[in-house]
């Protein structure tokens, strides 16, 4: 009965054989999860952040375990983008999984080289761009705090891009809505929400904090109805905009959370640390949750929650 | 080596040792084919836990006949707490062999090992191995205090010689690990020095090491969250090959290093001279 549901979606105009993929930077690029899962069972894999140039990360400590989820302060540790086209896209390529590629970028001009540089790569099916990254052009001030900067990124990155482009955007916000639509406006084909939310912990023995970089991003199922909000308040103001939801997926109800909020297909990250099989696991509960309700359709229940109700 | 698995292991039992509990789990993926020094990361709280981020432990033993492995663990926080109390029966998640084993020697020569704490776990396996291959073996353990060794008995049963130290001198001679490494190391003394316990320990060991001339690998203690590679979090400054010093993983491409590799000054920081660390200056 579980295998009669069809659980293909897609994001713009890629589709995909699932609604399950990782997360930035919850999976490196694929590789060290193949002892768990075979990447090309995946909705796609997104590969963590990848930058022009080789990037050392921060000093450690870089995490923190904090009340169902973490914090983690990494700084984009990452080979640059000739090494990532060079050994890990073909990788992903060669096992026949789906890339979606997230770019980061300190300037619009680096986010533009970047989709240059991945334009028409094997294995690329979607760029999601990371705009959760401090402007230096505008002291620092996250692009993805902007609704103008965010959209010069989007706009950039779309002019070079022959795939879709998702914007990854910040809960840290007063309004998601306006961002989105910024985004939207700018060419974005779709919405990737949320990344992590800024957070801090200090250590009591040491008195001092608990991160190398003060500040981290928190993530894990803390922040999920935060994300689940995000995902609601963006559907319902822009129905017909693909979202990527993500935020603290541990299990195939919390996957559904996402979908029935309006995400066309979800991303798993912190929880691969927890579990490193977590995403085929909740590939297989989602399946198995809507065939026990009775839908014949992953498409049959996105944005389901929003219908009937008194706006 | 041996790819990880991921395994729903049985705890066959737990019993104290010293300060410590030692934990023997039914994992027979696991117990075959890992190597000393490498380790398994358990989840810890159940199945509706708040605590996300798996422990690590080093392998003390691996049968692959019986399909047994043990962990010793230290309790110092809710994780292990709740992991020094489960019972018999239950069962636990866990992901390994992780990491990158000690290497033995290409010939027969005369090893040291240097253990501090319940770093001294991975050592009996190790010390065995070394001896089957014809090599002797000389131990050193050391703790802050008599109940915080580990291992004491087998390692005169696995080496030929062996010398306990404590902070304290609660147990054997009054001192730190570093004490007896002289007399190991000098002329006509050790071929290679093995070490695992605290950094600070390891830093020490290293240098003694260094300061006579012996290669030495050590098996470092980094927080991780996942213990497989993706999260990025258990990175040290580590000068390869070719001289530049990068930022690598201790669960993946280590836990175990040549101890003059590892920049300990700057473990904890990020030198200007890493690779990629100019790309850090910008943003």
């Amino acid at each position: 009965m579980e295998t009669s549901v069809s659980m293909v979606t897609s994001l713009a105009d890629v589709t995909l054989p699932n609604p399950v993929l990782t997360a930035s930077g919850c999976a490196a690029a694929g590789r060290e999860l193949a002892p768990f899962l075979d990447p090309a069972e995946l909705g796609a894999v997104v590969t963590k952040s990848v930058m022009l140039l080789p990037r050392s990360g921060r000093a450690t400590p870089r995490m923190a375990e904090t009340p169902s989820g973490m914090l983690n302060s990494i700084g984009l540790q990452g080979p640059g983008i000739d090494a990532f086209l060079a050994h890990d896209l073909p990788w992903l390529a060669e096992r026949g999984a789906r890339a979606v590629v997230s770019i980061a970028g300190g300037s619009v001009g680096e986010f533009a080289e970047l989709a240059r540089r991945l334009a028409g790569a094997p294995g690329l099916a979607v760029l999601e761009v990371n705009i959760s990254c401090p402007n230096v052009a505008s002291r620092g001030q996250v692009f993805a705090c902007d609704p103008v900067a965010a959209a010069d990124v989007v706009r950039v990155v779309k002019a070079e891009s022959d795939v879709p482009v998702f914007a990854k955007l910040s809960p840290d916000v007063t309004d998601i809505v306006g961002i989105a639509r910024s985004c939207v406006d700018a060419g974005a084909d779709g919405l990737s929400m949320i990344n992590t939310l800024l957070g801090m912990a200090i250590d009591t023995d040491t008195l001092r904090p608990v991160l190398a970089g003060v500040t981290g991003g928190l993530s894990g199922p803390a922040i999920r109805p935060v994300a689940v909000r995000c995902v609601w308040q963006v559907h319902a103001a822009l129905p017909t905009v693909p979202i990527l939801g993500m935020g603290g997926i541990l299990t195939g109800l919390d996957a559904l959370q996402f979908l029935l909020a309006g995400a066309s297909a979800v991303s798993v990250g912190t929880a691969v640390f927890h579990d490193p099989c977590a995403p085929v696991r909740i590939l297989a509960e989602l399946r198995a949750e809507l065939a026990g309700r009775g839908f014949g359709r992953l498409s049959d229940v996105v944005g389901l929650a929003h219908r009937g109700l008194q706006r | 080596m041996r790819a990880p698995s991921q395994v729903t292991a049985r705890v066959v039992a737990i019993e104290p040792a010293g300060a410590y509990q030692l934990l023997t789990l039914a994992a027979p993926t696991v117990a075959a084919g890992s190597e000393p020094g490498q380790f398994v990361a358990v989840a810890v709280g159940g199945p509706v836990t708040s605590m996300l981020l798996r422990r690590s432990f080093a392998l003390y033993t691996a049968d692959p006949g019986t399909g047994l492995i043990q962990i010793v663990v230290a309790e110092h926080g809710p994780g292990t707490a709740w992991l020094v109390r489960v019972e018999p029966g239950a069962s636990l998640d866990v992901v390994g062999p992780l990491g990158r084993p000690f290497r033995l020697p290409p010939e027969a020569g005369t090893a040291v090992l240097v253990a501090g704490g319940y770093g001294s776990a991975p050592m009996f396996d190790l010390a065995r191995r070394l001896r089957a291959g014809g090599s002797a073996v000389h131990m050193v353990i050391g703790a802050g205090s008599a109940e915080r060794l580990f291992g004491v008995d087998e390692a005169h049963a696995v080496a030929d010689s062996v010398v306990v130290l404590t902070d304290d001198g609660s147990r054997g001679i009054q001192g730190l690990v570093t004490r007896p490494l002289p007399q190991l190391l000098g002329p006509a003394g050790a071929s290679m020095v093995y070490a695992c316990g605290p950094m600070a320990m390891l830093e020490a060991v290293g240098a003694a090491a260094a300061s006579h001339d012996v290669p030495c690998q050590v098996a470092v203690e980094e927080s991780m969250a996942c213990g497989i590679g993706v999260c990025m979090t258990c990175v040290l400054p580590v000068i390869g090959a070719d001289g530049r010093t990068r930022m690598l993983r201790s669960c993946v491409e280590g836990p175990v290093f040549d101890a003059e590799r590892i920049r300990w000054k700057d473990v904890g920081t990020l030198p200007a001279d890493v690779l990629g660390a100019d790309a850090m200056v910008v943003h």
